[in-house]
């Protein structure tokens, strides 16, 4: 229990007392001054949600469809979206940010498809940053025409973690999941796998050579997110990414 | 590292609200579906905090548990164990998260000058 003022800049102060608050208690004038204490009750992911929003409202004011796509490393990102600029070239006008922590490798995979691609290397922070957030994707929007655009991919950094506590402003969320990566992912990263409307179930081709239960990855996956689509996909063998192009355009279709 | 991340949007926040006055001790209110590693944050702290005026300063973390309320049978429940978002009362997965996704910065105490 404290007792509040409020300055002149605005700020709100609380000040601690010293006493119990069960006895008679009368004049604060002289209660005894403690460290002084400034209540902020302020959302740490505020400042990133503006970003966010005001991204989500440049993609509206063009009729751009923002897709955030994320996953663990080398669970197949870069491959799958090679197959989706592909599909969409010369069908739909195709935007990708892309977030390496240091290189162009993936940005030069997905050259000569004909999409808008905007680098976003994220190696400036403490050995790199793991995921975008929505002021890095602002200004990665900066070096695209999003009038000239029907679809933006976020293909972020690859990552189970972080990249699901930063919205970028997209619209939707899609995973792409290696059934190499186990059946027990989505209940050791629920946060994640919560996030997204869809999962893209990766590497189908090498179901043969594992162990993988898809019934238990499912079940798995509905425990934390019940709504999650499910598209069973290669994209090694373009195995079931039709069905992902058709979600992709019915999500074009909705906005 | 995912607390390194975090630990950057705090001191975005906790910089602005102590415009310059020397800070003590920074209160956060975490809920444990956030999955920060109280020690690793601590220590991101003392990282990103090193070279600004900040350095010196400390987190105390006010930890939230998870608690459910199931849309099949009503029950507002707190899960045992981290992962499962299951009602514990009726075992269904249709359930709407009441308090766990806290992430805030609720005060600081300032330095005694």
């Amino acid at each position: 229990m404290g007792r509040f003022h409020r300055h002149d800049d605005g700020t709100v102060h609380e000040h601690e007392h010293e006493h119990e608050h069960d006895d008679k208690h009368g004049d604060h004038s002289a209660y005894e001054t403690g460290p002084e204490r400034i209540m902020v009750l302020e959302r740490i992911f505020d400042e990133n949600d503006r970003a966010a929003e005001n991204n989500r409202s440049q993609l509206d004011a063009h009729a751009v469809v923002g897709v955030n796509l994320m996953s663990s490393p080398g669970a197949g990102k870069t491959a799958l979206l090679e197959r989706t600029l592909a599909h969409f070239d010369g069908r739909r006008r195709v935007g990708v940010v892309e977030g390496d922590i240091e290189t162009s490798i993936d940005a030069d995979r997905l050259a000569g498809y004909g999409a808008q691609i905007s680098l976003l290397n994220t190696g400036d922070g403490f050995g790199g940053e793991c995921h975008l957030d929505a002021p890095m994707v602002a200004k990665a929007l900066v070096d695209l025409d999003l009038a000239a655009l029907d679809l933006l991919l976020v293909e972020n950094v690859g990552n189970l973690v972080c990249p699901a506590e930063f919205e970028v402003g997209t619209h939707v969320s899609a995973m792409v999941y290696a059934i190499t990566e186990g059946e027990e992912k989505p209940l050791k990263y629920p946060v994640m796998f919560r996030s997204v409307d869809v999962v893209l179930v990766n590497k189908m081709d090498l179901l043969p050579h594992l162990d993988f239960d898809m019934a238990l990855f499912e079940a798995n996956l509905a425990r934390v997110n019940p709504k999650a689509k499910v598209i069973r996909v290669s994209a090694r063998t373009g195995e079931g990414v039709d069905a992902w192009f058709a979600w992709l355009e019915a999500q074009s279709a909705c906005t | 590292m995912h607390e390194l991340s975090l630990c950057n949007a705090i001191r975005e926040v906790v910089g602005r609200a102590a415009a310059g006055r020397p800070v003590d001790t920074v209160h956060l209110r975490v809920g444990k579906f956030r999955q920060v590693v109280p020690e690793t944050l601590c220590y991101c702290w003392e990282l990103v905090t090193a070279t600004s005026p900040l350095a010196g300063s400390t987190l105390a973390i006010d930890h939230v548990d998870i608690s459910l309320r199931c849309a099949a049978c009503t029950a507002e429940t707190t899960p045992q164990g981290p992962l499962a978002l299951v009602c514990t009362t009726c075992g269904s997965g249709d359930v709407s998260i009441l308090t766990g996704e806290e992430f805030l910065v609720t005060s600081l105490e300032l330095k005694e000058s």
